[in-house]
C-alpha cells in the first residue's frame, strides 16, 4: 500500500529513487561499571581508529569536491581525535573509575564543550560544535548504530531530512542526489533555493518525511504537484516515468528558446536573467539562456569559512563571473550578512530581532574595511564586463549616499594607483524596505537602477517573519498591497529614465509574471532553471492586454482574487 | 630545554588553521612541547589545549621543548610560524 505526503512543490520536476535519510540517529546509552576495563579500553580505541579511517575518507573527498578550504574543518576534526588530552583523561576514568566507554567519552568531551561554550568569542564556541560532532561520531561506533555521511552517497538517493542547512547541502554529491524532501520549510527557504540551483526536484514542508520514510523506501519526489509518494505501486511508478518523459519533452521544447530575446506577443522586450551565488552557477544561466545575471548574492563568498575573504579572491571571482557573461549585465549586490545568514567569525552579538537588525548594508556602513575590500574587488573585477553594483536593505537616501561615497573614494584610490576602473557601472538600490518603495520617487533620482527583493520586502510590508509557519499565510506575494508598492516603484523609476528589476520568488512565478509585465518591469531574474519557461509563457502574453490586467487587479481586494482573475485571463 | 618567545602578527590571532598546522607539526616530534601565553600552559600536541587559551593579536607567546629532538622541534615550529606570517 503507497501512502502519499503533501508538501510545498520547492523544485520543479519529477525524481525516483531510494530514500537516504539525513537524519540524527539515536546515540542514548546508559553508565555503567565495567570490570574488564582494559576489554574497555580496547573498545574505545577501537572506535577511536574507526571514526578516525571514516573521517580522512571523509575529508578525502571533501578535499577533492569542495576544495581544500572546506576540508579544513575535517583536519581539525581528525586532530580532536588524536589530541592526547581528551584521549588520556577518558582512559584514566575507565581504568580507575571502571566507567563505561560511552560515559568517560561523554564526561570529558561535555567538560571541553562547556570550557570552549563559557569563552567570550563566538568563533570559539562555534569549536564546541565540533567537539560535539567528533563525540557523535566516536558514539557511533561505540554504539554500533550508523551516522549519516551524505559525502559517501554511492548510488541515486533522495536525500530526506528534517531541514537541509547549507552545511548538508555542501557535502552532498551532486551526481547522486536526485531529489530532496524535508518536514520543514517554504519555497523561499535555504533547501528550496538549493535544490531550484541544482535543478533538482524538490518538495519541502512535508511536515512528516522523516517519520514516515525509512532508509531504503522507493520513493517519488513530484517536484511539479508538491507530492512523496512512499512505495508506490508498479503502476504508480509507471505513471510518473511516462510523467517524468513528457517534463523533460516539455523542457526540450523551452530549450528551443535558449538563444531567443524575450519578446511578448506584441513585441514588447524584456530581459530575463539569472541569481547567481557562486561562479560555478554561471553554467546553469548560460544553459538556460540567461540574458543577465540580475542577482549575483555575494554572501557566499563569506560563507563555510574561518576569515573573511581577502581582496584578490573575490576579485577572482567577480572576474570569472563578469568575462563569464562575455559583457551582459551582471548585477552584484555587496555583502547581505545578518537575519538568518551569519557569519561566526565576525563575532557579531545576538539580536531578538535579527531580521530588523544590523545586517547587510547596515552593518557594511559600520565595519567599512571588510565593506572597502569588497568594492575594491569589485572595482578592479569592472573593466572585464557590464558591471552593476546594488546594495542590499537600503532604508534612507542617507545610507545609499554614504554607501555612494565610500565607492567613490575606493574608485578615487584605485584610479590615482594607475589601477583601471570601469567608468560606466550603473550603481542601484535592493528595495525591500517599505520606506525605499514608498520614497522611490525621490531615490529615482539619486540612482540608477532598483531591483524589487520580493521575499523580503513581503516579509516587512507584512510585518511576518518568513521563518515563522505559524504566520506564513501572510506572505502574498499577489496581494494588491503588495502589488501596489511595486507599481509605485517602477513608475517612479520609468518617470526619471531609469529602470526596475526583480530578483526575488515573485519574478519567476507564472501567476505574477503577466501582472508584472503588466505594470511595466524592465528585467525578471529568476532560479536559472526558470528562465525558459517564463520566457515561453511571455512569449504569449500581450503586454498591452496585461497592462489592462494589471490596473485591474489593483482595485482588488484580496490574495485570492487577484489570483482568480489573473488565472482567467491567462491559463 | 629549549624555549622561544615569539609575539603574534596574524590579525585574527592563532584561531583554526594556524593551530591546526601548529598541532600537526608538533605532533611529529617526540619531544615534549609546551605552549604559554598569560601564565597558562598547555600541551602543543593537543588542539584543544591550544584553541583553549584564545590567543589573539599581539599576544606574547612561549614554545618549550624538552626531549631528544627538542631543538629540531623548536626549529620546525620557528619556521612554521614565519612561514605563515602568525608570528615573529
Amino acid at each position: 500500500m503507497s501512502t502519499i505526503l503533501k508538501g510545498i512543490a520547492a523544485s520543479n520536476g519529477i525524481a525516483i529513487a531510494k530514500a537516504y535519510r539525513l537524519v540524527e540517529p539515536d546515540l542514548s546509552f546508559s553508565k555503567k561499571t565495567i570490570e574488564d576495563t582494559d576489554g574497555e579500553i580496547a573498545r574505545f580505541r577501537a572506535a577511536m581508529d574507526a571514526a578516525k579511517s571514516e573521517l580522512e575518507v571523509i575529508r578525502e573527498r571533501a578535499g577533492s569536491e569542495l576544495g581544500a578550504d572546506k576540508a579544513a574543518i575535517f583536519d581539525a576534526h581528525l586532530l580532536v581525535l588524536n589530541d592526547p588530552e581528551l584521549i588520556a583523561p577518558i582512559e584514566d576514568n575507565v581504568k580507575n573509575n571502571k566507567l563505561n566507554a560511552e560515559s568517560a567519552l561523554k564526561e570529558t568531551t561535555d567538560m571541553f564543550i562547556t570550557m570552549f561554550e563559557q569563552m567570550d568569542n563566538e568563533y570559539m564556541r562555534e569549536r564546541a560544535a565540533d567537539i560535539r560532532d567528533v563525540t557523535k561520531r566516536v558514539l557511533s561506533h561505540l554504539l554500533g548504530v550508523k551516522i549519516p555521511n551524505p559525502s559517501m552517497i554511492s548510488e541515486e538517493v533522495i536525500i530526506v531530512a528534517e531541514d537541509l542547512t547549507p552545511s548538508d547541502t555542501a557535502q552532498l554529491n551532486r551526481d547522486f542526489v536526485k531529489g530532496f524532501t524535508t518536514n520543514i520549510g517554504g519555497r523561499t527557504s535555504h533547501s528550496a533555493i538549493m535544490a531550484r540551483s541544482l535543478e533538482i526536484p524538490a518538495v519541502v514542508g512535508t511536515k512528516t518525511a522523516t517519520e514516515d520514510i525509512q532508509n531504503g523506501d522507493l520513493i517519488i519526489v513530484d517536484g511539479l504537484n508538491g507530492e512523496v509518494h512512499i512505495n508506490p505501486t508498479p503502476e504508480i511508478v509507471d505513471q510518473y516515468k511516462k510523467e517524468h518523459e513528457r517534463y523533460e519533452t516539455q523542457k526540450a521544447e523551452w530549450a528551443k528558446l535558449v538563444n531567443e530575446k524575450t519578446v511578448s506577443k506584441d513585441g514588447q522586450h524584456v530581459e530575463l536573467g539569472g541569481n547567481i551565488g557562486t561562479p560555478n552557477d554561471l553554467k546553469g544561466v548560460l544553459a538556460n539562456g540567461g540574458e543577465a545575471i540580475g542577482l549575483y548574492r555575494t554572501e557566499f563568498l563569506y560563507m563555510g569559512r574561518d576569515q573573511l575573504p581577502t581582496e584578490d579572491e573575490q576579485f577572482e571571482s567577480y572576474k570569472a563571473v563578469l568575462e563569464g557573461m562575455n559583457g551582459k549585465p551582471v548585477v552584484v549586490r555587496t555583502l547581505d550578512i545578518g537575519g538568518d545568514k551569519k557569519l561566526p567569525y565576525l563575532n557579531l552579538p545576538e539580536e531578538m530581532n535579527p531580521f530588523l537588525g544590523f545586517r547587510a548594508i547596515r552593518l557594511c556602513l559600520e565595519e567599512q574595511d571588510m565593506f572597502r575590500t569588497q568594492l575594491r574587488a569589485l572595482l578592479r573585477a569592472s573593466v572585464y564586463g557590464n558591471l552593476k553594483i546594488m546594495f542590499p536593505m537600503i532604508s534612507t537616501i542617507n545610507e545609499f549616499h554614504q554607501a555612494k561615497q565610500i565607492l567613490l573614494d575606493e574608485k578615487e584610490k584605485l584610479v590615482n594607483s594607475g589601477t583601471s576602473v570601469s567608468d560606466n557601472i550603473e550603481l542601484g538600490i535592493m528595495v525591500e524596505i517599505p520606506s525605499t518603495a514608498v520614497m522611490a520617487d525621490q531615490f529615482a533620482k539619486e540612482v540608477d537602477f532598483f531591483s524589487i527583493g520580493t521575499n523580503d520586502l513581503i516579509q516587512y510590508t507584512m510585518a511576518a517573519d518568513r521563518m515563522n509557519e505559524r504566520v506564513s499565510y501572510l506572505y502574498q506575494p499577489y496581494n494588491p498591497a503588495i502589488l501596489r508598492l511595486v507599481k509605485m516603484v517602477i513608475d517612479a523609476s520609468h518617470k526619471e529614465g531609469k529602470w526596475t528589476g526583480m530578483c526575488g520568488e515573485m519574478a519567476g512565478d507564472e501567476l505574477a509574471i503577466p501582472i508584472l509585465l503588466g505594470l511595466g518591469l524592465d528585467e525578471f531574474s529568476m532560479s536559472s532553471s526558470s528562465i525558459l519557461k517564463a520566457r515561453a509563457q511571455i512569449k504569449n502574453l500581450s503586454k498591452a492586454e496585461m497592462e489592462k490586467l494589471a490596473e485591474q487587479v489593483l482595485q482588488l481586494q484580496t490574495t485570492e482574487e487577484v489570483l482568480e482573475v489573473v488565472k482567467k485571463a491567462t491559463l | 630545554m629549549v624555549e622561544k618567545q615569539f609575539k603574534v602578527v596574524d590579525a585574527t590571532g592563532i584561531h583554526a588553521r594556524p593551530a591546526t598546522l601548529l598541532v600537526q607539526t608538533a605532533s611529529k616530534f617526540d619531544s615534549e612541547i609546551q605552549l604559554g601565553y598569560n601564565g597558562k600552559q598547555v600541551n602543543l600536541k593537543s588542539i584543544m589545549g591550544v584553541m583553549s587559551l584564545g590567543i589573539g593579536k599581539d599576544a606574547q607567546i612561549t614554545i618549550s621543548a624538552t626531549g631528544s629532538d627538542e631543538q629540531d622541534a623548536l626549529n620546525a615550529l620557528e619556521d612554521l610560524l614565519k612561514k605563515e606570517g602568525l608570528a615573529e
